[in-house]
């Protein structure tokens, strides 16, 4: 790999309270480039992803060691932890659009971090919602409730909000196993057009979506990294036999 | 004793207790239509001789006179202007309070802030009438003018009175957001204060909605606490004049019902058919609201 990494991870390791949920992690994610987090129920996917963009901060009893490199930079080092999520987006694992207006949701983020001109919010709402790829059905519907959406429709105005504060990364737990077939298609298909400008790491419980949409998994079973690679690799010849396992569908 | 007869007392055990429920439930449903029964059948007729616009819309109060003359528009602007007060003083002050305790305070402050804000619902009014004649009353004498019995000192001393229900329904409010909506915002690089204030507060405005017309409830109710600071003058008062003394809907008829009697006592009755009708008024706004924040 000659392209330096976004992420590199050197020995993490994660505790909530006594229990050992991340177990010697070194893990680097390259830039533009989907990588995929794959593994059964309770291995700490949900976890690492959560390290990346120190959302771990808000849960009490969690310990962590170990570095995390951001553009080679420490996340955990003498830094601003809300700039830190401003250049981390993330999209949750259930739909969690604010009870306000579509236009509130998406301008939200950038008015919190300071911009007040009324111009540049509604040019960065139509922004976000055109690179999110929804501006089309909500145009005319921007002063209506978020919560008036369909799941899919709320699920791509989260990624728009979080692309609303032109982030580098994009962090997705899960994003679409609340969704339907179709909804499901059209979130694949966007972040396969994200990655031109963003560095993304998806969660996924589905292996054909890792596999569509992936260029590197990771496989993870019981807080550990059991492997980690190209993702056609992975899936045509993994070198570790639990790897091997899960993906032909023999636990999990 | 067969299995048998076991169920059937059990059975019996059962219809025993729905009945008993239904009773009491009966019960406060009755108290609350004879209230209105007799509330109305002694107060419209008044209303009706004394001539609902006279009534409603008359400055004088003059129930010695003959003719005697009954307006109420003092009294009712009377307890608008204490209300309003009242919301200014206890509603920011509530809302924050109720923020703070859902969203900042660590939990050992929390647990004597709880049951603190709990009792201070629990202080019957004439003690808070009694801490208002000792304390407010001086207070607003010596730092504003007059003599201390006004339109300011009733606000203050009802804000702090409505404080427990606005704290209490709004923090319930707030904390009953889920918590993906506050780490929606987090996520974006909001800090704790702004994801408290500008969105999970908003998102929980239904609900504090709905402490602050409790509240206006309260505040226009209460009466013991409002007679001890007031100072209780039928005078029309102009919103400027807010350190004069004021009479309420309420005080009205709890200074002169005790030797009132006829045309006069009539009239006192139909005073209390208003604050009825603006109680069921606030109740109404409130359900309308709970309704929608359930949606
Ligand atoms: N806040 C928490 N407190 C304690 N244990 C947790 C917490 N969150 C997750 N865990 C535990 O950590 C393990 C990994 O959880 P998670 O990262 O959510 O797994 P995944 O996303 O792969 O399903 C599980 O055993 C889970 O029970
Ligand atoms: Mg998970």
């Amino acid at each position: 790999m000659n392209k330096t990494n976004k992420y590199s991870m050197k020995n993490v390791d994660l505790w909530y309270n006594d229990f050992h949920a991340l177990k010697n992690i070194n893990m680097d994610i390259p830039p533009n480039e989907i990588t995929a987090f794959i593994g059964p129920s309770g291995c700490g996917k949900s976890t690492l992803i959560k390290s990346l963009n120190r959302m771990n901060d808000l849960v009490e009893g969690c310990k962590i060691s170990g570095s995390i490199l951001l553009d080679g930079e420490s996340i955990h080092g003498n830094i601003d932890v809300n700039a830190l999520r401003k250049r981390v987006g993330m999209v949750f694992q259930k739909p969690n659009p604010f009870p306000m207006s579509v236009y509130d949701n998406i301008a939200y983020g950038p008015r919190t971090h300071g911009i007040k001109s009324k111009f540049k919010l509604n040019e960065i709402v139509e922004k976000s919602l055109l690179d999110a790829a929804i501006w089309d059905e909500l145009k005319d519907r921007l002063k209506k409730s978020a919560l008036s959406l369909s799941g899919g429709q709320q699920q791509r105005l989260c990624i728009a909000r979080a692309l609303s504060v032109q982030p580098d990364v994009l962090l997705m737990d899960e994003p679409t196993s609340a969704l339907d077939p179709i909804s499901t298609a059209k979130i694949e298909e966007l972040v396969i057009k994200l990655k031109t400008d963003y560095t993304i790491v998806i969660v996924t419980h589905n292996m054909q979506q890792a596999v569509r949409i992936s260029d590197n998994t990771g496989f993870f079973l019981l807080g550990e990294l059991i492997e980690y690679g190209n993702t056609q690799q992975i899936f045509s010849m993994p070198s570790d036999k639990r790897t091997e396992d899960y993906i032909t569908g023999r636990f999990g | 004793m067969g299995k048998r007869s076991l169920v059937l007392v059990i059975a019996d055990k059962e219809i025993a207790a729905k009945i008993l429920f239904a009773l009491s439930a009966s019960a406060a449903i009755l108290a609350v239509g004879l209230i209105c029964v007799f509330l109305f059948m002694q107060g419209l007729p008044a209303i009706w001789n004394i001539g609902i616009i006279n009534f409603l819309t008359g400055t004088s109060w003059r129930p010695t006179w003959d003719p005697p003359l009954y307006g109420i528009l003092p009294m009712i602007v009377g307890s608008l202007y204490v209300t309003a007060g009242a919301i200014l003083f206890g509603v920011p002050i509530g809302i924050f309070a109720a923020v703070f305790m859902a969203k900042f305070c660590p939990s050992p402050v929390h647990k004597i802030l709880k049951p603190a804000i709990n009792l201070l619902a629990g202080i019957p009014s004439v003690v808070y009438g009694y801490f208002g004649m000792v304390v407010l009353v001086p207070f607003v004498r010596e730092n504003f003018g007059g003599n201390g019995n006004s339109i300011l000192t009733a606000s203050i001393l009802l804000g702090m009175m409505i404080l427990p229900t606005i704290i209490t329904i709004s923090e319930s409010a707030i904390r009953a957001i889920s918590p993906e909506i506050y780490e929606g915002a987090i996520a974006l690089g909001a800090s704790h204060e702004n994801a408290s204030f500008r969105v999970v507060l908003p998102a929980a405005k239904s609900g504090v909605m709905a402490a602050v017309i409790l509240g206006i409830g309260r505040a226009i109710g209460e009466t013991m606490a409002v007679r001890m600071v007031a100072g209780n003058q039928a005078v029309l008062r102009m919103p400027h004049e807010f350190l004069s003394g004021a009479r309420t809907l309420t005080t009205n008829v709890v200074l002169e019902l005790g030797d009132a009697y006829g045309g006069h006592r009539a009239a006192l009755i139909a005073t209390g058919v208003v604050l009825f009708v603006f109680i069921l008024l606030i109740n109404a706004l409130f359900s309308m609201l709970k309704k929608k924040g359930g949606a």
